[in-house]
């Protein structure tokens, strides 16, 4: 049996540009900043479209969710070789409110729509860095998981995963079906070419709410400032040893 | 490894050989003394002697005046590694006032000077050729003022173009001038040089985004043409002798820019063709369907993308085509923009304009496209001893001065190779052979020259002529002007004492 793949891919703020964060705390500046799809996620599309390249997998489903601009990451997706993508609709002012436990709860009722057997997400999107998506997908459809994958390896009902663990590298076998989290040594993601770009316009893009698929989008998190880390102090240069106990005595730390 | 190249290189060209001024000059070592290879003779200059260097560690501190053999290595040798100089002194004077006292006893003293920034010329105009004292601006780094509603940065000559582009950041503007030597070259450099680079089509030449420059004279007089405004019209405009003569009409210490909005919006297409002719379709196209929001146009050869490929790892993200096109647009919205692009881009697919393509989707992929041309330089280093040729031509000709070149130099070479600013008509040309010598030397020029007349182009769209190519002038100016030049370095320079053996030809020095 081969798998059918589904990917999440997120619209994130470009990872070069400088953030800015808004005079009033809430959040940061978006507006007329740069986006592109996350980069964790590009490697999970890349990994996807590989399997299928190699056959091991019929299709590959990317979805996003979010505001109507999540869509570009969607097309983006399409381009590098997607077969079809999905667009869960969740309006500004909800998806401010959105983190992973309603995300990871969307992703499982598409799977289970789509007849999915395996979800290959980026390990963690670069403005939430919350590394938790993945986890709380596999646990809600109750699935096995293969995290910060570095290699994946698919023979028929086995999935082989090499996780990039703080000890180095673990080797886990998974039975499918099975959630695995994207890290960045997975592979390299390829440049969408013109001929695919063009090709993606006509591939199909679903259009669904969190209503649609019965996901109750409520939060129980509450953002409430957001703040640049302090400024760095200069430090100082001293002359010697003496000086330098001296210094540090004068600021109690001795 | 060194010794294997020079058994190959022999072996090539053995038949050819001139035994007597073989000269080898690996990628890695030293190059051979610029007074060795070149037919040039020393100037009537003095000789700095112990109390020169007393009067100079008066006026810029003893941490500042740098004697010692080892750490003058890099700043006689060009970034290129083809010339070197025999200075002994290295003065880092910090400010306009220093310059001033240095240069006036310079010129007393008939002592020759060489004005470095960056020292990343390719035309070997920013090192000494004999023993001239080496006045860096490596100090001058500071950023005097920005104006955030007319967009002017004041700084001194030595600011990094990086650096600066990096200040101006927080203003929302950026340096109207981008070259692959950003990292280290200084803006004082560039002004001298008239520098052109990436951008050059989208704002235009120095000449144009300099409002004012302030430069010493070898007399050590101050010459503040340092305005602010857009708009002077009182008089001659001095500062335009300043801008592009290489050093030697004055030592730039500060300038004036005018610095354009950073783009809300940047896309980068890199595109792959198989005739010459079809990149002129191309660009006549772009500026048709894109005109406005252009930002810069260039292109690079198959050996080119082969050689980045071979020497610094750098990936080719579409097939392999015989040239590529990048094509760059900055823009103040990115929905317009990329509604722009697309319809460009789905004509050019459907016509077959374009074999293949590919549109960058983030920041990242975008520098990694630029570094396939930004790199191209670097990785002929590695390649062997390079022939560079910086040459405007007509853009149907451009790319057959490539082809003639292989032709005439068969079996001498490593590579030749063609890239550079489709844009601005402006072809870099590049010879490498696996070591200098006489016979290829000869073969090249006055070749490369001669075909540029031919076509009424520039031997030097934008390098400048520095030492290497300053007896050839004549192949573009006339015999009037250049007169005239002299006369102009002569009247601010009368001792000429400001980067020597540089510039203007050597049989009138």
């Amino acid at each position: 049996t081969m798998a059918r793949v589904l990917v999440g891919v997120k619209r994130v703020i470009d990872y070069a540009v400088k953030i800015r964060v808004k005079p009033d705390k809430s959040g940061v500046v978006t507006e007329g900043v740069k986006h592109s799809m996350n980069p964790f996620d590009e490697i999970a599309v890349e990994e996807a479209i590989r399997l299928k390249e190699k056959k091991f997998a019929t299709e590959v489903i990317a979805v996003t969710c979010g505001p109507t601009q999540s869509q570009e990451t969607l097309r983006t997706a399409l381009a590098m070789g997607a077969d079809r993508g999905i667009h869960v609709e969740i309006p500004a002012d909800d998806y401010v409110k959105t983190g992973p436990l309603q995300i990871s709860k969307i992703f499982a009722k598409l799977a289970e729509q789509e007849k999915a057997n395996l979800i290959i997400l980026g390990k963690q999107a670069i403005d939430g860095d919350n590394n938790q998506t993945a986890q709380m997908t596999a646990a809600v459809l109750d699935w096995a998981q293969g995290t910060f994958a570095s290699e994946l390896k698919l023979e028929g009902e086995k999935l082989t995963v090499v996780r990039e663990v703080d000890g180095g590298l673990e080797t886990i076998d998974l039975k499918m079906p099975a959630v695995v989290s994207a890290d960045l040594r997975l592979n390299e993601p390829r440049y969408a070419t013109l001929p695919n770009i063009m090709k993606a316009k006509k591939k199909k893009v679903a259009k669904l709410t969190a209503k649609d698929l019965g996901v109750d989008l409520a939060s129980s998190i509450e953002i409430l400032e957001v703040a640049d880390p302090p400024q760095r102090l200069a430090g100082i240069k001293v002359e010697n040893t003496e000086e330098l106990v001296g210094k540090l005595k004068e600021a109690g730390l001795v | 490894m060194n010794l294997a190249r020079s058994f190959t290189a022999l072996n090539k060209l053995l038949g050819f050989v001139q035994i007597s001024r073989t000269c080898v000059a690996q990628s890695h070592s030293q190059p051979a003394l610029t007074a060795e290879t070149y037919n040039v003779k020393r100037g009537n200059y003095s000789t700095a002697n112990a109390s020169d260097l007393d009067a100079f560690r008066n006026i810029v501190g003893d941490n500042n005046v740098v004697t010692e053999a080892s750490e003058l290595q890099g700043n006689n040798v060009d970034w290129i590694k083809t010339v070197r100089g025999q200075s002994t002194v290295l003065l880092k004077p910090k400010t306009t006032t220093e310059v001033s006292r240095i240069l006036k006893h310079c010129n007393e003293r008939k002592l020759a000077v060489c004005p470095q920034g960056g020292n990343t010329g390719l035309v070997g105009g920013s090192v000494p050729v004999f023993d001239e004292i080496i006045l860096s601006t490596q100090r001058m780094n500071e950023v005097i003022s920005v104006d955030p509603f007319s967009g002017v940065m004041v700084c001194q000559a030595g600011c990094i173009l990086e650096k600066a582009n990096q200040d101006l950041l927080e203003h929302d503007l950026i340096v109207p001038l981008d070259l692959g030597a950003k990292g280290s070259c200084h803006l004082g450099g560039n002004i001298s040089t008239n520098a052109g680079g990436l951008r050059l089509l989208r704002y235009g030449s120095l000449r144009g985004s300099v409002l004012g420059v302030e430069a010493v004279l070898a007399d050590g007089t101050v010459l503040d043409c340092l305005s602010k405004l857009r708009k002077d019209n009182t008089g001659y405009d001095i500062k335009q002798l300043m801008i592009g003569s290489e050093g030697t009409l004055g030592f730039v210490t500060a300038v004036s820019i005018l610095c354009p909005q950073k783009p809300k919006s940047v896309n980068v297409v890199f595109l792959g063709v198989d005739k010459f002719e079809d990149l002129l379709l191309l660009l006549r196209k772009a500026k048709q369907d894109l005109g406005e929001i252009l930002s810069a146009v260039e292109f690079v050869d198959s050996d080119c993308i082969g050689l980045v490929g071979k020497h610094l790892k750098l990936v080719n993200p579409i097939g392999e085509y015989e040239f590529y096109m990048l094509i760059e647009t900055s823009g103040s919205n990115s929905q317009h923009d990329e509604e722009k692009l697309s319809s460009f881009v789905e004509d050019i697919i459907t016509s077959q304009l374009a074999k293949d393509g590919t549109i960058a989707t983030d920041f990242n992929k975008m520098q990694s496209i630029w570094k396939l041309r930004e790199s191209v330089a670097e990785a002929l280093t590695h390649d062997g001893y390079t022939f560079k040729y910086d040459v405007s031509l007509p853009a149907h000709v451009m790319y057959d001065m490539v082809h003639d070149t292989r032709k005439h130099l068969k079996g001498l070479y490593n590579s030749v190779v063609g890239y550079g600013h489709l844009g601005d008509g402006n072809l870099h040309l590049n010879v490498t052979c696996p070591e200098y010598n006489k016979t290829i030397a000869s073969a090249i020029e006055p070749f490369v020259y001669e075909w540029t007349a031919k076509h009424n182009g520039s031997i030097s769209a934008e390098h400048g002529l520095g030492f290497k190519k300053r007896n050839y002038i004549s192949y573009t100016k006339s015999k009037e002007s250049i007169n005239f030049m002299m006369k102009i370095k002569q009247m601010f320079d009368p001792n000429m004492i400001l980067n020597p053996y540089k510039t203007l030809p050597g049989n009138i020095d």
